[in-house]
């Protein structure tokens, strides 16, 4: 009970501190790095569920970032449709193309499922970047307008762009704890540890993993057209496998798996990246290392890793509570 | 009769793994499968419980024809298994991992986490109940907050049936439930097969301990190279020409 208390009062005084934060810096540089860190974020707890909770690797998470993120450029460019519109209409999207590549790839298992989902992701890479008519191929995509104001809110300014991906991303971490600490969680987890048995307890393994495929291609999908709107310039390159790859090395130094881990990871390595950015590319000089360091001790991640130490030092302080009692006993008995 | 197959056949490519199998389980019995290795035990429960189609034949389940229903379907009509290994979640407590079993009787989906309805609520309480009640039945309650990692071999065996018995089947097939357990731990297990029984509930098993088998089962089959070379009474079985053929070598092929 004392540790959920004090998880809660820590997710409070993060939250706190994100809310105060535009306030304690004059410096729009920041606010923007922060602000595509969430967005990000966003993503990587939708890879986190299919991937880290339900045991599927996905390599086409870039991709359907670029389809949410598209769908909602193109909305809204092409046909003037208002943002809230064109980022319901956006998940949809995403939602439908998600369930339908599901619908054959989850047919496959373990590194069969990593490389057609590649192949996917290259797919939709490929089509965004021939299907010039559409997409506008390499030029890629310019104007595309900010947030439309919602009643008294405006999104013109970087604060208030910033604190509206802010809510977002509170709402899908709100989501996911929903989610992961519930009897649906432990079903995806179940599936994870072996599949074989969670067929012979009667679950719907097909139908379990689709949902959660979708409903992380729809986070994927929500944090591409949050991006769309926020930097108002889509290319191909969005959906390129090297972002993958990017959210795949956020998810495991924050922890695969952990609630806490995509965010940890994503504010971490992109904080990182921005303040190496002088090494240019000698940065993955510093990133690989580190990687295989923490793949090795870590395999959880950063926030793994911190759990699995608390649970430790709790239960030395419950043995160590036992043998004091054990002792008070005996000292009273004499 | 609870479950009946009729002709099952499965090959592999040249290989046939079991080979027009004709059997019968009664109701609120123990059944055991025996044979020598290879001899297609295995891939007979892996028919049962759906993990394999069979090349021919079918498989009855309280009259009904289950052939081509899917693992999980035949679950849910309360055809239980566990594996040789055990295969649970070793990084989660034992109540964990047997709270997940009442899931097939549980309606919830995504809306239910995401709104924490009172159908949650209700669902999660009654698989908690559940576990609760295959705990103390398995007599695992004193354990049920360990991670199953710190659990004895024996007791990783008694979770899987525990985790079997939340799906609330009416008939287990466990495969090797007593393989890699000391002799002293084997008898407490038969004790608790006995007690399975009592609650009305069928069981089948593979097993090699053949003293365990022979004082356990009602019925006996025994396989070999995928056929059924003998059926009955331990005591039928024990003194069966071609069983004992089977088992001390020589015989047809020598």
């Amino acid at each position: 009970m004392s540790a959920l208390l004090n998880g809660r009062i820590w997710s409070l005084i993060l939250l706190l501190a994100a809310v105060i934060f535009p306030f304690l810096t004059e410096n729009q540089y920041y606010l923007h790095i922060l602000s595509m860190a969430f967005i990000w974020a966003i993503a990587v707890y939708g890879l986190n569920l299919i991937s880290g909770y339900t045991g599927y690797l996905s390599l086409a998470h870039a991709g359907f970032f670029a389809v949410g993120a598209y769908s909602a450029g193109l909305l809204m460019v092409k046909t003037g449709l208002n943002f809230w519109l064109a980022l319901a209409a956006a998940i949809l999207i995403t939602a439908v193309a998600g369930f339908l590549i599901g619908l054959v790839s989850l047919r496959t298992k373990e590194h069969f499922f990593a490389i057609y989902t590649l192949c996917v992701g290259y797919i939709i890479y490929l089509i965004i970047y021939k299907w010039e008519e559409l997409t506008e191929g390499v030029r890629g995509l310019i104007g595309i307008p900010h947030p439309a104001p919602l009643g008294p809110f405006s999104f013109e300014t970087p604060r208030s762009q910033y604190y509206l991906l802010l809510f977002f991303l509170v709402l899908v971490i709100w989501m996911m704890k929903r989610i992961v600490h519930s009897l649906v969680g432990s079903t995806y987890t179940a599936i994870r540890n072996s599949e074989e048995l969670a067929e012979a307890i009667g679950i719907n393994v097909m139908k379990q993993k689709l949902v959660s495929f979708v409903v992380s291609t729809v986070l994927a999908g929500l944090a591409g057209a949050l991006y769309a709107s926020f930097v108002r310039f889509i290319g191909p390159d969005i959906s390129y496998v090297s972002i993958t790859f990017d959210m795949l090395t956020y998810l495991i130094v924050g922890g695969i798996g952990t609630l806490a881990g995509p965010l940890v990871g994503t504010i971490l390595i992109v904080a990182l990246t921005q303040s190496l950015q002088f090494l240019e590319d000698f940065r993955m000089l510093i990133f690989g290392p580190l990687l295989i360091a923490l793949i090795i001790f870590y395999p959880r991640g950063i926030a793994g890793g911190v759990s699995s130490w608390l649970h430790n030092r709790r239960k030395e302080t419950v043995f160590a509570a036992g043998m004091e009692r054990t002792v008070n006993v005996k000292g009273e008995s004499q | 009769m609870i479950l009946r197959t009729c002709g099952l056949t499965k090959k592999f490519d040249g290989l046939t793994a079991v080979d027009q199998v004709d059997f019968a389980i009664e109701k609120g019995t123990i059944t055991a499968v025996i044979g020598p290795n290879g001899a297609g035990k295995s891939t007979f429960f892996n028919l049962i419980s759906g993990f394999l189609a069979p090349t021919s034949g079918e498989i009855c389940y309280n009259g009904r024809d289950i052939t081509r229903l899917k693992p999980y379907e035949r679950a849910r009509l309360g055809i239980g298994r566990t594996f040789q290994t055990t295969r649970l979640f070793e990084q989660a407590t034992v109540l964990e991992n047997v709270m997940i079993g009442h899931r097939l009787r549980t309606k919830l989906g995504l809306w239910d986490a995401l709104f924490k309805t009172r159908r949650l609520k209700r669902e999660e309480t009654a698989s908690r109940e559940k576990a609760h009640e295959a705990l103390a039945f398995t007599g695992l309650l004193p354990k049920s907050d360990r991670l199953v990692s710190e659990l004895s071999q024996e007791e990783k065996k008694r979770t899987a049936i525990a985790l079997a018995l939340a799906t609330e089947p009416e008939i287990v097939f466990l495969d090797e439930p007593a393989a890699g357990i000391n002799p002293e731990e084997t008898e407490k297990l038969a004790e608790l097969m006995k007690k399975m029984v009592k609650k009305g509930i069928t069981i089948c098993l593979i097993e090699h301990k053949m003293q365990m088998v022979m004082n356990l089962a009602d019925k006996i089959m025994v396989l070999n190279h995928g056929k059924k070379i003998a059926e009955g009474t331990p005591d039928e079985v024990k003194h069966h020409e071609e069983v004992i053929r089977a088992y001390l070598g020589g015989g047809i092929s020598a």
